[in-house]
């Protein structure tokens, strides 16, 4: 890890022009956002990002209904929040630590819908996992996005880690985590807020408020309606998103990177959004929702609501959000089709990476017979032997 | 050459290695200005301050969890864990996330991690403060587990551990801290994880350990002299990898072997020494592999007559070894 800031542009891909792109003189200067230091190009690169991780997610909807991929976790209706909130980070520099629904966060910072679909047809090629986890589980070590695991909560530690080295080795880095309401609960989120507020880490904590922990109510999950109150207990600030407001995600995000990256501390803000779909494909969420909850949920849904506020700022005309349609369409089809071409993992590499010298043991190898109580430490035992 | 104490090798081997290496920090319960419950990390602080030697909360999962990130943003953690008794709130960081990091990655990310923490019954210390705790954790591909029996042994394999690029789990007998002594060369030599050790040739029965039961192995041996019974013993030093092959090597020269361990006889981590050498030296076996081992129950009780009772000791290794011998 180099010790010079890579990357300091902002995480959206069409941040080259930066905030002077906004300035007097540029014919398509938009007021929407101009305060915030967002460009037009900026604007339609956030809607752009929605729109592509939307399509992305309907269409992982659509091959699990096929039958050609066994699961899906969806991220519908947190998109506005996801881009907002990580719009700001500096990507290729900053940390991404995410949990299973943040397709859109990742996106944003530089995760590709090809990288995305490998993770979905579980292919060999597959940066995330070489097609070992479920899909949801991404990450990719070149864009400082830490690999996803199952149990919940845990991630939050490790960047609360990663701060405290990002801290210690003076690498003007932020780490960004993201989890649940639900995964608020457990008791890695208390010990990583106390440890980060203790040593103001540069760190910022997202909980992505959906109101379910699969099927149970948030008046079930927590004594306080809102996570963000707890934010006290551990001396940092915590501030409520409302996750339609994509503009309102980006500038609490921006302030508490800033935060982050100045040394003040951890902020810790709860993002009110959606959750459109089921928890995952092995859900049926009618079972535990009504009609009238499900509706107002799509009131919800931050896809339209940003896509009126840009055509209201004269920012997106009908022609742009067609071209934006078509690119997300695209941009999809591509991904998918060249995702699903990719080969199997072979079974034969199943053994390795287990340990940094695992052999790429195979059951057919003779040696594999003898080496397979030596804990994969199969070179410790040839150099000995020979 | 110096006379140490086990502890002593492990505190100057820390300070060794985080003057070599600046990435490496400590951090974990009262391991700063008190230096450690035990005194393991007596020192460190002072001369490398707090930046690198974390007092932290009593927060065992936090301890593991934030170890995990450092090693993600490239440092290499030291953590120590105050009784193994209290590991289990970091279990889950250490079997679901440490221990898979590399896998579930395809090999792209590593936490490279030596979790230190004392271990083992014999001194009072009751139901919470006596733990064996290696099987879980020698259970789990993913994770290198370490047990020194001696001094030479504890410099030379934690040397090794730091450096290591996989989460090792360094488990330190309490007991042997400052009862056990030994010649340590103050050379910069390490010794490779995966490497038992013949610490005592023999001819008729072989008995195969870790930690402080190869210490009470090696008294058994003394006292079994007397009955001219020739005993080996094998000293096991990494559990996870494991060096089958010496062991192997021994049990085929002897053909009778002993697996001494003190935690619960149940699914311990000698059943499994047991089952490779049923497995792969059946036809040089004269005897039943044996096993002495601590008692099934839930924990190392109190009252010194129940601890005594609990404990596996040289003279419960040589009446086993005998009845081996006998067979």
């Amino acid at each position: 890890m180099s010790t010079t800031t890579k990357d300091s542009a902002p995480a959206g891909t069409g941040s080259d022009d930066g905030p002077e792109a906004a300035a007097p003189g540029n014919k398509s200067a938009s007021p929407l956002g101009a305060d915030l230091g967002l460009s037009r190009q900026d604007l339609l690169e956030m809607y752009s990002l929605m729109a592509i991780t939307r399509a992305i997610d309907e269409r992982m909807w659509i091959l699990n209904r096929a039958g050609k991929i066994p699961f899906v976790i969806s991220g519908q209706g947190h998109e506005g929040a996801q881009v907002g909130i990580a719009y700001p980070l500096r990507k290729g520099h900053d940390w991404m630590v995410p949990y299973y629904r943040s397709v859109a966060s990742l996106i944003t910072f530089g995760m590709t819908p090809r990288e995305i679909m490998l993770a979905q047809f579980a292919r060999a090629v597959d940066p995330s996992s070489g097609g070992r986890q479920m899909p949801g589980h991404y990450g990719t070590v070149e864009r400082n996005i830490v690999s996803v695991s199952s149990p919940v909560a845990t991630q939050v530690l490790h960047a609360t880690g990663i701060a405290l080295a990002a801290k210690m080795r003076g690498l003007d880095q932020v780490a960004i985590t993201y989890l649940g309401e639900g995964s608020s609960n457990q008791g890695d989120f208390h010990e990583a807020l106390n440890f980060a507020g203790i040593h103001k880490l540069p760190v910022v904590f997202v909980v992505e408020n959906n109101g379910y922990a699969i099927s149970v109510p948030m008046n079930l999950q927590s004594a306080v309606e809102d996570i963000a109150v707890r934010g006290a207990g551990y001396a940092m600030p915590g501030i409520i998103a409302d996750g339609v407001e994509v503009l309102e995600c980006y500038r609490i995000s921006k302030e508490a990177i800033e935060r982050a990256r100045s040394g003040e501390g951890p902020t810790l803000i709860e993002a009110k959004v959606t959750r459109m779909t089921a928890h995952s494909s092995d859900d049926q969420q009618t079972k535990y929702r009504s009609a009238e909850d499900l509706e107002a949920g799509k009131g919800k849904d931050p896809l339209p609501r940003f896509r009126q506020q840009l055509t209201d700022a004269g920012v997106l005309d009908e022609a742009e959000e067609q071209r934006i349609a078509a690119e997300s369409k695209k941009v999809v089809e591509d991904a998918t089709d060249w995702a699903e071409s990719q080969v199997d993992p072979d079974p034969a590499t199943a053994q390795a990476h287990v340990y940094a010298d695992s052999p790429p043991a195979r059951m057919d190898d003779p040696h594999w017979r003898s080496a397979r109580f030596m804990g994969d430490g199969g070179p410790l035992t040839a150099e000995r032997e020979g | 050459m110096a006379v140490m104490t086990y502890i002593e090798a492990i505190r100057s081997t820390l300070q060794d290695e985080m003057r070599r290496d600046e990435t490496i920090i400590v951090l974990g319960e009262d391991v700063g200005k008190k230096g450690g419950v035990f005194l393991a990390t007596d020192g460190l602080f002072d001369e490398f301050g707090g930046e690198r030697v974390l007092d932290t909360p009593l927060s065992e999962s936090m301890i593991v969890g934030a170890s995990i990130g450092a090693a993600l943003n490239g440092l290499r953690p030291v953590p120590e864990i105050q009784f193994a008794d209290f590991i289990m709130p970091a279990f889950n960081q250490i079997v679901s996330e440490a221990a898979r990091m590399r896998y579930r990655s395809n090999g792209t990310f590593t936490c490279p991690m030596t979790i230190r923490a004392p271990y083992g019954g014999g001194v009072h210390g009751a139901l919470y403060h006596s733990q064996s705790v290696e099987a879980f954790f020698a259970h789990v591909p993913g994770l290198k587990v370490v047990i020194p029996s001696t001094p030479y042994d504890a410099r030379g394999l934690l040397r090794s551990s730091i450096r290591d690029d996989d989460p090792v789990l360094f488990f330190e007998h309490k007991k042997m801290y400052r009862s056990v002594r030994g010649e340590v060369p103050d050379s910069d030599y390490s010794i490779p994880l995966g490497e038992a050790k013949v610490v005592r040739e023999g001819s008729q029965v072989s008995i195969i350990g870790y930690g402080l039961m190869v210490q009470y192995a090696l008294e058994a041996a003394e006292l079994l002299e007397g009955d001219d019974i020739s005993v080996e013993v094998v000293d096991i030093r990494t559990l996870r990898p494991l060096d089958g092959q010496t062991i192997l090597g021994s049990v085929r020269k002897t053909g009778k072997a002993v697996v001494v361990y003190e935690d619960n006889r149940f699914g311990g981590y000698g059943a499994e020494i047991a089952a490779i050498i049923a497995e792969e030296a059946f036809d040089h076996l004269d005897g039943p592999v044996m096993r002495v081992t601590g008692p099934d129950v839930p924990g190392v009780p109190y009252a010194h007559t129940l601890e005594e009772w609990f404990m596996p000791n040289p003279d419960r290794i040589a009446q086993a070894v005998r009845r081996l011998a006998a067979y």
